[in-house]
């Protein structure tokens, strides 16, 4: 009975450890893919379509609503202060440092990681991946390594527009429908916000978030079990997964970042 | 062969967006357009009390911003402040004996060294001191002296 219990809890420790070390060997294929994949952009490209291009109507949606609640909100409470005149720093600062990435991370994963997952996954169940194999193609290099790269690259960009967009959004509630000075607004901004702590450090998070989130979605797509149930499966813990990894980094990002 | 090109030409300017989007936050958001990032020089002032003055803090005279507070220390012999003072390289002729305050920015702004200059021919180079400071006003000691000079006033 306790054996039992001691034993299933070993098998689930043990299982879990694999998983991490079959998902790490994974990553080590894809970067070794690299050299292979550097004659033959054209896979990239295609990834870079499906990934980013693809994406940039819901963020740039997504960013631009974000921005103009957050100069509604902000306004609300600096208003209260005769703070308005902060607006711009509060919406920019907010967006750059913390929204642009994280919401981005969190829209590309349910957009296109979820994707992948069932792309990879539906190869798999296929036995196109295997078919691959057979013709001494590694599908590791040729079918994952450009998705990761386009998902890698697509994330920053990506951001940047999020945050733009946001800004823009912000500024449009704050000093077109609310009446905050359009001088104060960029000029505050500009005064406040420096270019290597605030826009650098958001950067290197969405870097982070980037590659988090492509190989949270191939490893779940490539590891799937090769059934209906299987890649549905894994679709739905890529999801997951991606967006409790994306929060607890970002906790740790931050902490590490603008701790002091 | 048209869908190829329909891909390259989207991606391309999905590219060039993203990075247009990072230079605009680079130059209208954040201080990357500013002059003066690292640059310039560095000086240090001593006060015998900083207030609430936070690491990139404006230093400014006559109100306009020359540069930015680069570090505070403390000096565990002379109980001091040692804050080092980053001056844009183009503003290099502030004399010896400048004067440094720290004064609030509005009533609850933030804090900000303020540079009054003295009138000796000799500029301030990098590393030098400056040997006049005055200290950040801090409320409580302020309201602290007024009521006891109104209650000595009183006991007259």
């Amino acid at each position: 009975m306790i054996t039992e219990a001691l034993a299933r809890l070993g098998r689930s420790g043990l299982a879990a450890l694999a998983g991490i070390g079959r998902a790490h060997l994974l990553l080590a294929g894809i970067v070794a893919g690299v050299p292979a994949l550097l004659p033959r952009p054209r896979l990239l490209l295609a990834q870079l379509y499906n990934i980013g291009v693809l994406s940039v109507l819901i963020i740039a949606v997504s960013g631009l609503f974000v921005g103009m609640v957050l100069g509604l909100q902000g306004y609300y409470v600096l208003n209260q202060f005769g703070a308005e005149e902060s607006l711009g720093v509060m919406v920019a600062a907010s967006l750059v440092r913390e929204l642009g990435p994280v919401v981005t991370a969190l829209l590309v994963a349910g957009r296109a990681g979820s994707a992948l997952t069932a792309e990879i996954g539906l190869m798999k169940a296929t036995e196109q991946l295997s078919a691959l194999e057979m013709m001494a193609v590694d599908p590791v290099r040729r079918v994952l390594t450009p998705r990761f790269f386009g998902g890698w690259i697509s994330m920053p960009l990506l951001a940047a527009m999020f945050s733009a967009l946001g800004v823009l959004g912000g500024w449009f509630v704050g000093v077109g429908l609310l009446g905050v000075d359009d001088g104060a607004f960029w000029s505050q901004m500009k005064a406040k916000l420096d270019f290597r702590e605030d826009l650098v450090n958001g950067v290197i998070k969405s870097l982070v978030f980037g590659v988090v989130v492509s190989w949270i979605a191939l490893f779940q797509g490539y590891d799937a079990v090769p059934t209906s149930a299987g890649v549905s499966r894994a679709t739905t813990r890529s999801v997951v997964h991606s967006a409790l990894a994306v929060l607890g980094l970002d906790f740790i990002l931050t902490a590490l970042m603008f701790g002091d | 062969m048209g869908t190829t090109r329909t891909t390259e030409i989207l991606v391309g300017a999905f590219m060039a967006a993203g990075f247009v989007a990072l230079f605009f936050l680079a130059m209208q958001v954040s201080n990357l357009s500013a002059a003066g990032n690292g640059e310039g020089y560095a000086l240090i002032a001593r006060f015998d009390n900083i207030g609430s003055l936070k690491v990139r803090a404006p230093v400014s005279m006559a109100g306009v911003r020359l540069g930015r507070v680069e570090s505070i220390a403390f000096d565990e012999v002379a109980y001091q402040a040692v804050v080092t003072l980053r001056i844009d390289a183009a503003y290099d002729q502030l004399p010896t004996d400048t004067f440094a305050n720290i004064y609030t920015a509005g009533l609850l702004g933030e804090q900000y060294v303020a540079l009054d200059p003295g009138g000796s021919p000799d500029f301030l180079g990098d590393g030098d001191q400056i040997e006049h400071t005055q200290s950040a006003l801090v409320l409580e000691r302020m309201i602290g002296q007024f009521l006891f000079n109104q209650a000595q006033g009183g006991s007259e």
